[in-house]
């Protein structure tokens, strides 16, 4: 036998076995309250912020990033220090980590 | 004054007004133009944190919107369309200077903005996997599949998408969470976007899949990857509800 | 048309509110003076999902008026040609009963950048306004109306009154006005000048809709009093005063409530619904309603 012969037969295998083993799925309801109600992002002709700083501030924030340091959810997956000290936050390298409550 | 004279001193707060842009009295203005410039910064930040609540979340506002006004001043979108703006802010987020302390923020970033494509993608109707049936079995390997327009892959070394649920869903969690790569399928089915972590090797085999080659190209690339199980994965695909039509080679579309 | 039903989708000369997802579900009860909805055209370009079929299933229970936010009329570049096929194919499903638009720019060849630009009023950017104006009307083969702005600036290269270019951009295109009730007392207030004075000057036949809505207090950079344009409060007094004025010398017309930022609970945006109801009622008793716009579309 070939080797297209015998990859033939284990994909001819393998869709039969999935197909036996697959629960035809139904469709949904149509149900307009499930569809989440965020769409993240949207227009707006309105002016927000007035005067705030936000846009006027001369801060290079890529070049000063090392002064912010991330202070979300991701705190809480924090890491012990490293041998140096250095803070290393959720790096995730250990195993497991309790989650935010 | 031209509009681009304009547009220079708005994204750039150390350039003058521009002459010519005036108070009543018609004196030079300047805190009145910094009313332009926080509008556009400001609502291009906002934007951003609407469209990846996630990584706003893990990393807290403060940082989060001195990251997006990085990205935003030097990359405004392409067009009107806001809920399209972000694409290329995962690949800013890798490179961002302290986000190695999160070393998984860019890829929570990928999996936001794959979730917001599909999100908007077309809508098309999943197919019935019946004429699989009807395939002779020599011909099964040729097959191809079309995927829903919703359909995405997000690979990622870490458990990117139990991250993502952790802080999406507003019921506290006092779960682990496992440090190991989690590959994702996105797609909306419906209206929903569906999310389902891959097995090994699906994501080996989706690929190749969603890039229009035959089932036999997709399974024999998997096949090398360990712990890669194939019934498993087609069971899986057939249940998902995200194929709009399956061609055999030859078939003309 | 894609099989929406209803009527023609006209747009009554009633309250109606901008919409907001989440007050999809408060919409569809009947409890409520809304009439009909306004829609930022942009956020409905995209190609499915839940949004868009939202707003399908909407426009069958509320006529809906489609407000553009990124046309970028008042640009010295060309009008963005994708854009403008975006915006052709949302009116052809959508068959909105208005389309409007603003007197500002928002993009340049650096991109898009989400806020509506000032521009001078002179004779150049009257032409350039114009011919953007036109090609839009050509290509969505309808009339659109043209929104006055809030101004924070002014540039010494303006030469006429923001009325007169109003005036002379509505006889060169046959386009309409949308009057913001509150945009007139924010620029009022910033530059200095008195509403009423405006509103004389103010070609009000040609209005076919009107805008009400919130803004927040600044100061300038001599500590004057700086109005921000918003839409995070409800509508002032003054700015209700404003529109009682308007509505009593053009009858009753399509007046929105605009709320896009801190949006509140339906109840909330309802009450300033209802508010601008009382106004158009006691109007429509006192004067005749004046149906439709007063200039012939060129284009009809």
């Amino acid at each position: 036998m070939s080797n297209t012969t015998i990859r033939n037969a284990a994909i001819a295998t393998a869709v039969a076995s999935a197909l036996a083993a697959y629960a035809a799925p139904v469709a949904a309801q149509e149900n307009e309250k499930c569809y989440g109600v965020s769409l993240a992002g949207e227009n707006d002709c309105a002016a927000g912020p007035g005067t705030t700083c936000a846009g006027t501030s001369t801060v290079d924030y890529q070049g000063n990033a090392w002064t912010l340091v991330p202070a979300g959810t991701c705190m809480d997956i924090e890491l012990p220090a490293q041998a140096d000290g250095t803070p290393r936050m959720g790096s995730l390298k250990e195993l497991e980590r309790d989650l935010p409550a | 004054m031209t509009q681009g004279r304009f547009v220079e001193a708005l994204l750039d707060p150390k350039q003058p007004v521009p002459p010519g842009i005036l108070m009543p009295d018609g004196t030079p203005a300047s805190r009145r133009f910094n009313v332009y410039r926080n509008n556009v910064i400001v609502s291009l930040i906002d934007a951003l944190g609407d469209g990846f609540p996630v990584v706003r979340k893990l990393v807290g506002d403060a940082f989060f919107r001195a990251m997006a006004r990085g990205f935003a001043v030097t990359n405004l979108p392409s067009t009107p369309l806001i809920f399209r703006y972000g694409d290329r802010f995962p690949t800013y987020i890798d490179n961002y200077p302290t986000s190695g302390m999160v070393p998984y923020l860019g890829d929570v970033a990928r999996l936001e903005w794959a979730h917001r494509e599909a999100l908007h993608a077309a809508d098309a109707q999943p197919c019935s996997m019946d004429r699989i049936s009807d395939c002779r079995d020599n011909l099964l390997s040729s097959l191809r599949f079309e995927f829903l327009p919703s359909v995405r892959i997000v690979q990622s070394d870490f458990p990117v998408l139990t991250i993502w649920q952790v802080n999406s869903d507003s019921t506290p969690s006092s779960d682990r969470i496992r440090m190991e790569r989690e590959d994702v399928l996105l797609g909306r089915p419906e209206m929903d976007v569906a999310m389902r972590r891959l097995r090994p090797g699906e994501y080996c085999f989706l690929e190749p899949l969603l890039a229009g080659e035959t089932l036999g190209t997709a399974a024999e690339r998997a096949a090398k990857i360990d712990g890669f199980d194939l019934v498993a994965t087609l069971t899986g695909l057939f249940e998902s509800r995200l194929i709009h039509d399956i061609r055999l080679d030859g078939d003309v579309k | 048309m894609d099989g929406l039903t209803g009527d023609s989708g006209r747009i009554p000369p009633r309250p109606g509110v901008g919409y907001k997802p989440q007050h999809h579900d408060d919409l569809t009860r009947w409890d409520h003076d809304v009439a009909w909805l306004e829609i930022h055209a942009e956020n409905f370009m995209g190609d499915g999902g839940p949004a868009i079929a939202r707003l399908k299933s909407l426009r069958e229970r509320f006529p809906v008026s489609c407000h553009g936010v990124g046309l970028s009329i008042g640009a010295e570049g060309p009008l963005d040609p994708d854009h403008l096929k975006r915006l052709q194919i949302l009116v052809d499903w959508l068959q909105p009963g208005l389309f409007s638009e603003h007197l500002a720019w928002s993009t340049h060849d650096s991109g898009y950048l989400n806020d509506l630009l000032p521009l001078p009023y002179n004779s150049a950017t009257v032409r350039r306004v114009a011919e953007h104006i036109d090609q839009v009307q050509s290509t969505l083969n309808r009339q659109m109306l043209l929104e006055n702005p809030s101004n924070y600036v002014r540039f010494s290269e303006t030469t006429m009154s923001e009325c007169d270019f109003l005036k002379e951009v509505v006889s060169r295109t046959g386009c309409g006005l949308l009057l913001d009730v509150n945009n007139v007392f924010v620029s009022a207030t910033n530059q200095h000048f008195e509403t009423l004075e405006f509103i004389d000057d103010f070609p009000l036949q040609y209005v076919g809709e009107i805008h009400l809505g919130g803004h927040e207090a600044d100061t300038d950079e001599v500590g004057d009093l700086l109005l921000i344009d918003s839409h995070s409060r409800p509508v002032i007094d003054p700015v209700w005063a404003l529109f009682e004025n308007v509505i009593s010398r053009c009858g009753p017309l399509p007046s929105l409530i605009e709320w896009d930022n801190d949006v509140p609970d339906w109840p909330v945006l309802a009450a300033e619904a209802d508010r601008a109801g009382r106004i158009l009622t006691s109007a429509r008793i006192n004067s005749p309603v004046r149906t439709g716009l007063a200039p012939e579309s060129a284009l009809t």
